[in-house]
């Protein structure tokens, strides 16, 4: 039974970061490790109050390679578990994300962007991690990652990358931005009935016949935690069904990491999800995700006004991509604007997706946010207008 | 009768998992010894065994977490601590070990050690210290002595090492020990008073790596490593940790801290209830 503790049902003036950990903790979250950093701390602080409260656990690590090394015992110890970070924690976690998707650890990782590399604009929105949370750590491997456009998707959508975590088993981003992070807005949290919580799948085997790393149908194994009487081993080594070590079998290598990188191809129609605007007999699509989002649609609004035929396709899962979405509708129009805060980033794949036709950036970095008539100007150049 | 039947005849099998064996370790190797006094304890003790996790970084001792029959976790290299933490804080009702190496442990891991030292969790840590980097091929670490020679050290050591049990007690532990491995009887012992004790507790083992650093440093086999150990420990319980030294004259062993305080999982509950006394009242 979820307490009225844990969610609190009603009409709230939030800031971004608090709705983040609301959503946390209406999402079922008991364990949360992190280490302060601009513009995420935030989460960190309201976890530190929060948790107690709800019968859950916040320790403040040393780090942030401790962080996230600490929420996947804490996962296997069979808590729902997160962290939060900005650029530069984020790159630390990289290691232990390597191993959170090899050992098919549920957890959250929130990345509030700032402006990068290194430790660039602590207090400056930014989307400059998005590459990286697609490839950050070594290897080939696939995660899921959602990107909120408002507070009230800071709360929304960090349930949803619970329940994706817990149904996929892969460390899951909630790829937020410095902006989006630090706005106040409205949030409307809904009663505890109204909120689906997906719960991670368990063995239906007894101990003696349980696999812990064979898949279902879905590619996804049922998980057994510790304490839980399967006596399970857990290893970042490449391991075969059983979970043991098998590092020099090519075959084992082969089907594990293919599988970890299939699980989110083949469920990719139930992870992503995508919002349409005004697409329907659009000759010009904005492809935008998280804060540009926002700016976008009054541009896209402004250009039927003036009597271009633009539209909006937002991209509320970034990872895995949408190719279908964007495939489809890059055969309907003549050309694709995508704006995002970094150098270019999620255009590269909207190029490889699109194919012949054309797509023009609108990169900003810096700390300021898109106008919609910068967006609405290069709408207009993008019509040959 | 098959190489498990055989293995299972001895009185300790239930305790490691038969099919992954023959292990890793090199003939002579101490890091057996260590494992085998550590599911001893498990024994005499009779732990619930199905409350009870092992965890390692990586390294040869690393290995222990795929042998031993429990839940167990073989994480990234240096971050045991840290995921233990994570396991033991979010089920107080686990018990947790780590069992890892000096490198592991002391250089890339460091931090999370004097941390997790720092807040007293309760986590039984035991490292086996074998003087080099025995997986990667015997490079030199934290704990290689001045002056020893590793691949990385050819013309030998000129680093300081750490003394770890006075490294544990001044980041707060409140059990250290220090054994080799020819002492099994008073290793298992103390890994027992470790397990039963709550708070970060630690517990260094001087290990033999014959293959390597034995090799390399002219130490002969082990056996020889072995004799050289009687020759040279001498055991000082309650000695001052920042003396209990290592030198190629002495090996000073024995229980050095054994001191009662608050660990972070009490604490924690403490504050707990109050909060949750407070929230009830309005
Ligand atoms: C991040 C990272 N760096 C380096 C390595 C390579 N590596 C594997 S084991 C090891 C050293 C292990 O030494 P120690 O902890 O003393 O264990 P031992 O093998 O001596 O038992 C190193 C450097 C690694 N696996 N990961
Ligand atoms: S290399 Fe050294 S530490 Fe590793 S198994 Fe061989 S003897 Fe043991
Ligand atoms: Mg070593």
């Amino acid at each position: 039974m979820v307490s009225q503790r844990e969610v609190l049902t009603g009409k709230h003036l939030m800031q971004g970061d608090v709705a983040c950990a609301e959503g946390a903790i209406a999402a079922g979250c008991k364990f949360f490790a992190g280490y302060p950093i601009t513009p995420a701390t935030e989460i960190a602080e309201r976890m530190a109050r929060r948790m107690i409260e709800v019968n859950g656990m916040f320790v403040q690590m040393e780090d942030e390679l401790a962080s996230m090394a600490a929420i996947i015992g804490a996962s296997w110890a069979g808590a729902k578990a997160m962290t939060a970070t900005s650029g530069p924690g984020f790159s630390l976690m990289q290691e232990n994300i390597g191993l959170a998707v090899m050992t098919e650890t549920p957890c959250v990782v929130v990345n509030v962007m700032r402006g990068a590399p290194s430790t660039g604009q602590p207090t400056e929105g930014a989307q400059q991690d998005v590459m990286q949370s697609k490839w950050g750590s070594h290897g080939d491997y696939s995660i899921i990652a959602l990107a909120p456009a408002s507070v009230q998707e800071m709360f929304d959508l960090t349930i949803e990358c619970f329940n994706l975590a817990e149904t996929y088993r892969a460390p899951t981003f909630l790829l937020a931005d410095g902006f989006t992070g630090h706005l106040w807005e409205r949030v409307v949290i809904p009663s505890p009935e109204e909120i689906k919580i997906v719960e991670r799948k368990k063995p239906v085997v007894s101990p003696d016949k349980y696999m812990p790393f064979k898949p279902d149908e879905d590619l996804v194994p049922p998980m057994a935690c510790f304490g839980e009487g399967y006596c399970v081993h857990v290893t970042g080594l490449t391991h075969d069904e059983l979970g043991y070590p098998k590092t020099t079998d090519p075959k084992v290598q082969h089907k594990l990491v293919n599988r970890l990188c299939e699980k989110m191809r083949k469920n990719a129609n139930r992870i992503v999800r995508t919002y349409e605007s005004m697409l329907e007999d659009a000759e010009v699509a904005v492809i935008a995700y998280g804060i540009p989002s926002r700016a976008s649609l009054n541009a896209v609004k402004k250009a039927r006004e003036s009597g271009i035929k633009a539209g909006l396709l937002r991209l509320v899962t970034v990872w895995p991509f949408p190719e279908k979405q964007i495939e489809e509708l890059a055969t309907r129009v003549n050309a694709i604007v995508v704006p995002e805060m970094n150098c270019g980033q999620i255009v590269r794949e909207v190029e490889r997706v699109a194919k012949e036709t054309p797509v023009h950036l609108l990169s900003k970095i810096g700390g300021e946010l898109h106008s919609p008539s910068e967006i609405f100007e290069a709408i207009r150049r993008a019509a040959g207008i | 009768m098959t190489v498990i039947q055989e293995f299972e005849k001895h009185p300790l099998a239930k305790y490691l998992r038969a099919e992954r064996f023959p292990h890793i370790w090199c003939e002579g190797c101490g890091d057996g010894i260590i494992l085998h006094c550590f599911v001893k304890a498990l024994d005499d003790l009779a732990v619930d065994i199905d409350k009870f996790v092992v965890v390692s970084g990586i390294g040869c001792i690393g290995r222990a977490a795929g042998y031993v029959k429990c839940d167990s976790f073989h994480t990234t290299h240096g971050r045991p601590i840290a995921l233990a933490t994570g396991i033991k804080l979010a089920n107080p009702k686990l018990t947790v070990a780590v069992l890892s190496g000096d490198g592991d442990l002391f250089a890339i891991g460091g931090n999370h050690f004097i941390h997790a030292a720092r807040r007293n969790v309760d986590l039984t840590v035991i490292c086996s210290n074998n003087f080099n980097y025995g997986m990667t091929g015997g490079q030199s670490g934290p704990t290689t002595p001045l002056d020893s020679y590793t691949t990385t050290t050819p013309y030998g050591n000129i680093e300081h090492p750490f003394n770890l049990v006075h490294l544990a007690a001044a980041a707060g532990s409140v059990y250290v020990a220090r054994w080799t491995v020819l002492h099994v009887r008073r290793l298992a012992e103390s890994i027992k008073k470790a397990l039963r004790k709550k708070g970060f507790k630690f517990i260094e083992v001087i290990s033999p790596c014959p293959e390597i650093y034995g090799r390399r440093n002219k130490l002969g086999k082990a056996i020889d490593i072995m004799k050289l150990y009687r020759q040279i420990s001498e055991i000082r319980h309650g000695y001052d940790p920042a003396k209990a030294e290592i030198t190629r004259e002495k090996i000073v062993v024995g229980e050095f801290i054994d001191i009662e305080k608050p660990t972070y999982g009490e604490l924690l509950q403490k504050q707990f209830i109050k909060i949750q006394q407070k929230l009830s009242e309005g």
